[in-house]
């Protein structure tokens, strides 16, 4: 696809985010869409995957470790054609399939739960140690939050990963810069993020704006060049991207949108869409 | 008893993941820095690929294995179960119960024989964080046999296993020829008509021990070994109580939310019987040689007598 179709794609799943959360009365918006190119690029581009074969066993991994943003993944999901996209609107709610965070039991196309900070990055690990142990091809990509590494066992994960060189594990931070109470730097800063990976071996990758396909494209092509070391992309996003009032408000981190600011919402997204269209 | 051979299940275990090592070879081995004294080191050194040590890191290293697993791997994961179920608790119960991934959580150590490090390293209460995991099946073997046994059991069986290990040389008491081993049934060891002794892991031996005391005092103590705590074998602890009408139950864990709290569960609902729980009363343990703990903790042969004829003579 070129930058242009994901670009489009992106904008669908930013509503299929909106409307999900709002159908919830719940959930994390802000996250999602600051994720929601990261998560369009992985699904439309990058991973080997297949919608008609979920489970097919040399498909490339996902762990969503930042779980809270199942929104995003499920709407990409979705859009990709794992399941109806009207499903979305079963978001959080009794019996549905799309549970408040990845349940890779009941959602077609999830690999692994998560949601508990901190643990999916391990399961990712693990994931990338076993293709090495039987000599498979399939890379494993994990999506963090800049708040998520906080958290002591993404250090133990990441130590792991650097020790035994694990080349086929890609992680993403998704550096909103935000988390629910307040600036990341402010609530007990985890910067500087590169440095850290590079002490713990990793090949570290700044992209400088982590909701631009073009840079997004060049931190994949990149990712995939290195050997010996597991690789982290250090992504800048924008929390809230797309929806005018939730764009970097930390209060859009976990709630919903009441009936009028899912119309402006959705009105802002159908405004980028068309916009997308004249291109 | 000195005649009796002793081994601790441990060894037991590093031994027999040793001889799976060459059956399965999806089996794979983690270990977090103790591989002498989880005995994973006899696995390391058959099949070096395929033993990964993830540094002192145990949270890590329950999340490693459900990728592992999720990922058609068979992935036994050691510590000492202080640090297995302790402290990497929340990991067990959300990457690996959760999604019912086919993890085994091998934990030495377990209870207060670990002896002179004392009650950091004592835990008396992992049977209850295991237990309360949906999905997950709770074993504590006897001893040698029983533990090799349920290494084999657990490898068969699809999806998550707890297998409580000890450091302490127990004696062989399951060395017969048609011992069976079936996950979720207990053994009676013992026939007897006066009280049921239901008891697990080292405490099964002591308990046959007492049940000889007993019987000189003119106590007829019918024995049950359950190895598996959950699930529980619930039909033969209903039988065996409304056949004794007193149950005593004994382990080396706390006695809140252990084999005595399943039982006590069991019964209440179901054959309401008198229960005496034998088991560590809601301490710490410290330090000291095995042996002299289990003693002072009423966890031997003598202590098991003492407490059980007590209960019945109320």
């Amino acid at each position: 696809m070129n930058k242009l179709e994901l670009q489009k794609v992106a904008n669908e799943i930013r509503k299929g985010i909106i409307t999900g959360v709002y159908n919830a009365k719940a959930g994390h918006p802000g996250g999602s869409l600051s994720a929601a190119d990261i998560f369009t690029y992985l699904y439309f581009e990058e991973m080997n995957i297949d919608p008609k074969d979920a489970k097919k066993p040399d498909r490339d991994r996902f762990v969503l470790s930042k779980g809270h943003t199942a929104p995003g993944l499920y709407s990409a999901l979705a859009h990709r054609g794992f399941f109806p996209i009207e499903d979305l609107k079963t978001l959080r709610k009794v019996g549905s399939y799309l549970q408040g965070h990845p349940d890779m039991k009941m959602t077609p196309g999830v690999d692994m739960s998560s949601g508990s900070l901190g643990q999916g990055v391990s399961a990712a690990v693990g994931m990338a140690l076993s293709a090495k142990i039987s000599k498979e091809s399939y890379r494993v990509y994990t999506l963090l939050g800049d708040g998520e590494i906080q958290e002591g066992q993404v250090w133990e994960a990441a130590m792991f990963a650097g020790a035994n060189h694990l080349d086929n594990l890609i992680m993403i931070v998704d550096n909103n810069g935000l988390q629910i109470d307040g600036k990341v730097e402010d609530v007990c800063s985890p910067y500087p993020i590169d440095k850290k990976f590079e002490a713990f071996n990793f090949y570290t990758i700044q992209l400088e704006d982590g909701n631009d396909f073009d840079q997004i494209r060049a931190a994949f092509e990149e990712a995939k060049t290195v050997k010996g070391k597991p690789v982290v992309i250090i992504a800048k996003t924008v929390k809230g991207k797309g929806v005018s009032f939730m764009e970097n408000e930390v209060s859009w981190h976990g709630k919903a949108p009441n009936g009028e600011e899912y119309e402006i919402a959705m009105a802002d997204l159908e405004k980028a869409g068309a916009a997308l269209c004249q291109k | 008893m000195s005649e009796i051979k002793k081994i601790a299940t441990r060894d037991s275990y590093g031994r027999t993941l040793v001889e799976l090592g060459k059956k399965y070879e999806n089996l794979v081995v983690l270990d977090a820095d103790l591989a002498a004294a989880t005995k994973t080191c006899m696995f390391r050194d058959a099949f070096p690929d395929r033993h990964f040590n993830c540094g002192i890191a145990e949270c890590n290293m329950i999340g490693i294995a459900a990728g592992l697993a999720a990922t058609g791997k068979i992935p036994f994961v050691s510590s000492f179960a202080m640090f297995a179920a302790g402290r990497a608790f929340e990991q067990i119960r959300n990457s690996v119960g959760y999604p019912h991934l086919n993890v085994k959580i091998a934990a030495s150590h377990a209870g207060i024989s670990v002896g002179e490090d004392g009650a950091t390293h004592q835990c008396n209460e992992d049977i209850a964080l295991m237990r309360v995991i949906p999905g997950m099946v709770v074993i504590n073997p006897a001893d040698d046999i029983e533990a090799k046994a349920a290494v084999k059991a657990a490898i068969e069986y699809d999806g998550p296993v707890y297998l409580r290990l000890g450091r302490l040389a127990v004696p062989v008491i399951n060395d017969r020829p048609d011992y069976h081993f079936e996950m979720g049934k207990g053994v009676v060891l013992k026939e007897g008509k006066d009280v049921t002794m239901i008891a697990t892991g080292l405490t099964v031996a002591a308990s046959l021990e007492a049940a000889q005391m007993l019987k000189q005092d003119g106590i007829d103590a019918k024995v049950i070994n359950i190895h598996t705590i959950k699930p529980l074998d619930e039909e033969l602890v209903i039988a065996a109580a409304k056949e004794t009408g007193k149950v005593v139950t004994v382990e080396e864990h706390s006695v809140i939310g252990g084999l005595g709290s399943a039982v006590c569960e069991c019964l209440s609902e179901k054959a309401p019987t008198p229960v005496k729980r034998i088991g560590i009363y809601d301490v710490y343990g410290e330090s000291g040689p095995a042996l002299e703990l289990l003693h002072k903790y009423g966890l031997d042969g003598e202590g098991i007598y003492r407490q059980t004829k007590k209960f019945l003579e109320k």
